[in-house]
């Protein structure tokens, strides 16, 4: 089978830029949209897996759901990341080293928490050693509920994230 | 199987000092006396019809109403005749019991975990510190009169800069729901009925 390999149909706002590019070499466009677009299309998140949910945020790096085609990167250091993504159960014991990697974060940052227990201790809610939500140490941009999320579901939300920045439209955070 | 358990149980019964034996489900089960706790343990490890070389776990249990209010359990396997062990043996809050490290290294995490949930301790433990709860945690989590949701709880102060420890302030309380059978209905819900006709 052979694959058509000259698309034709592109949408009109494209075609509008070719046709500027063609005309001038250049296009133009506004600061606040140009962050926007850096912003929202390298979302680098930082794996903070701490249960169940955890298995579910790999999932959405594999090629299967392949979060990087939205440009969201898997980091191991809270110094290279955009977004923390809080997976699973949050104890006492934890919630400093949680607000640590938080605080080594560079600005911009953004902080979804995944499941019920990191949006407001789920199943441990009554528990001696969780805590209740971890926008009690961290603050939060978007909650992704679920016991666990599937990874669409945390998908949907990272594209909610996504749509939120947008929505902001400014620089300063 | 059972033959190896028989000469293990004689073993046992001929040179130990033991409160009670039993073959429970295939499963040698002894109660010993704290003061005899050592000489049993190291005799189940080292005597060749035991060779009760691995410990599995050790676990505690509260009994409030008791005497002496904790049960504490050691469970070991002998992969040389494929037989499973458990050692029982009580003590009162005040008490303690011989640290097993000097038979059994693997007894440390095992001793600190107990001390952790329950305050039982162990004497001659190298390294006896709390190992699961969280640094400067107070109360044993385990024993029956610790409250559920615990006595303190943390957040971040914005103005300090740091995690902070506030007593418990629960938004809903802890509701048992009685749900031991859906289609027949609730018992407190037939009460409520009949009192109210």
């Amino acid at each position: 089978m052979a694959i058509n390999t000259n698309i034709e149909e592109t949408s009109p706002e494209l075609e509008r830029l070719k046709k500027l590019y063609a005309d001038k070499g250049f296009v133009v466009t506004s600061i606040n949209n140009l962050i926007n677009w850096a912003r929202t299309g390298s979302l680098h998140w930082m794996t903070f897996g701490l249960a169940c949910c955890a298995v579910e945020m790999m999932h959405v790096g594999t090629p299967r759901y392949d979060v990087e085609r939205f440009g969201a990167a898997p980091r191991a250091s809270p110094r290279h990341a955009d977004v923390l993504i809080v997976a699973g159960t949050l104890t006492n014991k934890m919630a400093a080293a949680l607000r640590k990697a938080y605080d080594q974060m560079p600005e911009p940052r953004y902080v979804i928490s995944m499941g019920s227990c990191a949006n407001g201790g789920g199943y441990y809610h009554y528990s001696y050693s969780v805590v209740r939500g971890c926008d009690r140490i961290i603050p939060v941009d978007v909650y992704v509920p679920g016991c666990p999320p599937t990874a669409e579901g945390l998908l949907y939300g990272l594209l909610q994230l996504q749509k939120k920045i947008r929505r902001e439209g400014n620089i300063k955070r | 199987m059972s033959e190896q358990i028989e000469m293990a149980k004689a073993a046992i019964e001929k040179n130990c000092k033991l409160n009670d034996i039993d073959v429970n489900l295939g499963q040698l089960q002894l109660s010993v006396d704290p003061a005899n706790l050592i000489l049993v343990i190291d005799f189940v490890k080292n005597d060749p019809s035991c060779e009760f070389k691995q410990i599995t776990d050790i676990a505690g249990v509260d009994f409030p109403e008791n005497e002496k209010r904790f049960e504490v359990i050691y469970h070991f396997l002998s992969f040389r005749f494929n037989l499973r062990l458990r050692v029982k043996t009580q003590i009162s809050e005040v008490e303690s019991l011989p640290s097993i490290t000097s038979i059994f290294p693997a007894a440390n995490w095992f001793e600190r975990e107990a001390f952790d949930m329950y305050g039982i301790t162990f004497t001659d433990h190298p390294d006896l510190r709390r190992i699961l709860t969280d640094y400067g945690f107070e109360g044993y989590p385990l024993r029956k009169d610790f409250p559920l949701t615990g006595n303190v709880e943390i957040r971040y102060d914005e103005i300090d800069k740091k995690i902070v420890h506030e007593p418990v302030k629960l938004q809903q309380d802890f509701r048992n729901f009685d749900i031991q059978s859906p289609w027949e209905g609730t018992k407190y819900l037939d009460k409520e009925a009949k009192e109210s006709e």
